[in-house]
């Protein structure tokens, strides 16, 4: 049984902790408004970009002199993973969940006899891949100093992978993130991005392809492809955020509501033995008073 | 004169969207294009230079780097990853595009076609500094 002052001392304890995961919530909530806004002001780019290139692919006729970020290198020995993780933590099951999904794709692909190259973005992700995986990890790349995302990050990223693309590094890209579909609510996705996997296969729509194209479609395609990498990146990288913030927000919504259960519990437990220390002094003051 | 609609969009925000346009005359990589409406549908890309948006009383001018252009019907999208009026142009800014500019022409191994754009960034650049 714990004495009084230290019940006191959890209770104050546990109070201030309360204190900071309701800031945190609050924080989190402000964060997510804005990166939800973020998220949907930089959809109307990447829709018109795949747009685009949907009406451009649908031009190409010969595949064999397609360019080869839109249809694959035709070997398939070397996937790259890029992995968008946050810089921090104390955001639910955010990371862990973009995490076991990219760990069962690298089972699957290893399982092939495939080799594997990882690249990570944000440090949570390094930190949890490099025990198990350290010797696939390629680049760790983090973006703790920018404030907001920005699409600058997201090209340096993308023209990484494209460098390494035209080195013949890898025959396979796919990136791994959180898609953000409401607060409570994050779903992992894998998103293959190299060869260019079109997200809307149906073709009831038929394309319009009466265009007037300068220079000619090829070049423009090629021009096209590598900016449309950092633009998926740039997306992922959106959606990410308000994942994380939203993550976050639901997490620390739980901590508070714990600790607040926690705070009534000892309390009660307080009071109790407050109430049993009176009663036994009054039983020891009535018990000696009798025997005199 | 009849007017058509013109978006410019970059991955953060939608940069700009007009319904009163009556020309637009943009910097496409073989050449400076002007647009009127009812132009045929039209994919191009945008090498360094600068976007004129022409309508009824007004010129606006941006600075773009890049970017891939749409026309079809009857609007106009500008997708680009770096633009700026180029009336809130800020000199250290441009200075430093420049500077990064010509450090890429030194590199050894640079291909024909990124010469070319870097030579057109800093031309354009240059003007409008002079101006």
């Amino acid at each position: 049984m714990p004495s009084l002052d230290d019940l006191r001392k959890r209770i104050t304890s546990v109070k201030s902790t309360q204190k900071i995961t309701k800031a945190m919530k609050m924080v989190a909530a402000a964060k997510l408004r804005k990166a939800q806004e973020n998220a949907e002001k930089g959809r109307p780019y990447s829709e018109k970009m795949n747009n685009i290139i949907l009406n451009l692919s649908a031009g190409v006729s010969d595949p064999q002199s397609a360019p080869k970020l839109l249809v694959g290198t035709g070997k398939e020995d070397v996937h790259l993973c890029v992995v968008l993780t946050s810089d921090r933590g104390l955001c639910g099951g955010f990371n862990s969940n973009i995490i076991k999904k990219a760990k069962n794709y690298f089972e699957k692909i290893q399982k092939e006899g495939k080799s594997l190259k990882i690249i990570t973005v944000g440090s949570k992700g390094y930190d949890q891949l490099k025990r198990q995986y350290g010797k696939s990890i390629i680049e760790n790349i983090s973006f703790k100093e920018s404030k907001n995302i920005n699409y600058f990050d997201a090209a340096k990223v993308g023209n990484l992978i494209i460098e390494k693309f035209q080195n013949e590094e890898f025959d396979f890209c796919t990136i791994f993130f959180n898609k953000f579909k409401n607060v409570i609510s994050q779903i992992p996705q894998a998103q293959q991005i190299i060869p260019l996997e079109n997200e809307n296969k149906d073709k009831d729509e038929k394309l319009e392809s009466n265009y007037e194209f300068e220079p000619n479609e090829d070049e423009i395609l090629s021009n096209l492809l590598p900016k449309n990498i950092s633009t998926q990146i740039f997306k992922a990288m959106l959606e990410n955020s308000a994942s994380e913030q939203g993550s976050r927000m639901t997490a620390m919504d739980n901590a508070t509501r714990n600790a607040g259960d926690l705070v009534d519990k000892l309390t009660i437990q307080y009071n109790r033995s407050r109430q049993a220390a009176i009663t036994k002094e009054l039983i020891e003051i009535i018990s000696g008073a009798e025997s005199l | 004169m009849d007017q058509f609609n013109l978006e410019i969009i970059s991955p953060e925000k939608s940069f700009l969207t007009k319904s009163d346009t009556e020309e637009v005359v943009i910097p496409a990589i073989e050449g400076y294009i002007g647009i009127l409406k009812d132009h045929i549908p039209l994919i191009s890309f945008l090498k360094p230079g600068i976007i004129d948006v022409r309508s009824k009383n007004k010129t606006l001018n941006y600075y773009v780097d890049d970017g891939i252009v749409e026309f079809k019907d009857n609007t106009l999208s500008i997708l680009t990853s770096n633009i700026f009026d180029l009336k809130e142009i800020d000199k250290n800014k441009v200075d430093k595009i420049v500077k990064d500019a010509e450090e890429g022409l030194k590199k050894e191994n640079i291909k024909d076609q990124d010469r070319y754009i870097l030579n057109q960034k800093i031309e354009v650049l240059n003007s409008i500094k002079s101006n």
